[in-house]
């Protein structure tokens, strides 16, 4: 019964900020409304009992991912009115899409056409299961491919974000490598020839 | 008890508003990426819910690394975005026509 409650809960925000991000004027408080969003729907995980995924949302979407979104918002200095021109035009083509989306989806996932209730739930897990244990067993056994692939995939990530905004600066002083590279030695050094004085 | 269901359908309303919220918001670049990431929390929430009414932990690490891609994608779009801004002193999707696609 207290599940049902958190469960209403719970969803009942992540559907009103997910509805907010989507209508507010203002970039800020729809990233503002986003991370309300992921607050309550990692609510939703841990009632599923997937703690360590739960905590790692709120880690890397709150702590890393809205505050990105929320410093390149601030930076840009966007007109929000021009950019909300034809914004009630596009309303009922949207509610259209949405409804009948959401009508197709109900009838395949909801809970009388396609037998989705003969999944029925497992018990809950005793009190001394760990789901970061059982996550990390199967991730690093298992998965240990695809994690590798990951890895790199962020790697690639840092250094793609790195060199698309990096700005050359004229303050910065850097070394040619080509040239340096094609250098000979008779560029750099030259030998003279001086007499030598007589001693006195 | 709550059943399989229940779970699917919120997350299927999540959906919704984020196709509702890119089909409204066409012109802001930063609203699309904000309704990006509001699905991939659908599909997520989807895959952690048919994880344990399975009881098996391999959707977890689907979902594990679902949020690292979109990490990924987060970072190199908003750099992105950074750098259209910075040439452009614009992010309207209209004023994007330059390679006439």
């Amino acid at each position: 019964m207290f599940e049902q409650v958190l469960f209403y809960v719970f969803s009942g925000l992540v559907l009103f900020a997910a509805a907010m991000v989507i209508t507010v004027k203002n970039p800020v408080h729809a990233a503002l409304c986003l991370v309300l969003a992921f607050f309550s729907s990692s609510g939703l995980w841990l009632l599923l009992e997937a703690e360590f995924l739960a905590i790692a949302l709120v880690l890397v979407y709150v702590g890393a991912v809205m505050v990105l979104f929320l410093f390149v918002v601030m930076m840009l200095d966007i007109n929000i009115a021009e950019l909300r021109e034809g914004f009630a035009g596009y309303v009922p083509v949207a509610v259209l899409v949405a409804a009948a989306m959401l009508v197709l989806l109900s009838t395949i996932v909801g809970h009388v056409n396609f037998g989705v209730d003969s999944i029925q739930g497992v018990a809950a897990h005793a009190s001394d299961y760990s789901n970061t244990k059982a996550l990390g067993m199967s991730m690093y056994t298992d998965f240990i491919w695809p994690f590798e692939i990951a890895s790199v995939i962020l790697l690639v990530a840092i250094v793609a974000a790195i060199t698309l905004t990096l700005r050359k600066s004229r303050q910065t002083k850097s070394a040619n490598p080509s040239n340096q590279v094609a250098v000979k030695s008779g560029d750099r050094v030259r030998l003279v020839k001086v007499p030598s004085e007589p001693q006195e | 008890m709550l059943a399989l269901a229940d779970y699917l359908i919120v997350s299927a309303i999540l959906l919704c508003l984020s196709v509702a919220g890119i089909i409204m918001n066409r012109k802001n670049v930063i609203i699309l990426l904000m309704c990006i990431e509001l699905m991939l929390l659908a599909v997520n929430t989807n895959f952690i819910a048919f994880s344990r009414f399975n009881d098996d932990v391999s959707g977890q690490v689907f979902v594990f690394f679902i949020l690292t891609v979109a990490a990924a994608e987060a970072a190199i779009g908003l750099a992105i975005l950074v750098v259209l801004f910075r040439n452009k002193k614009s992010i309207n999707v209209e004023d994007l026509n330059s390679m006439k696609g």
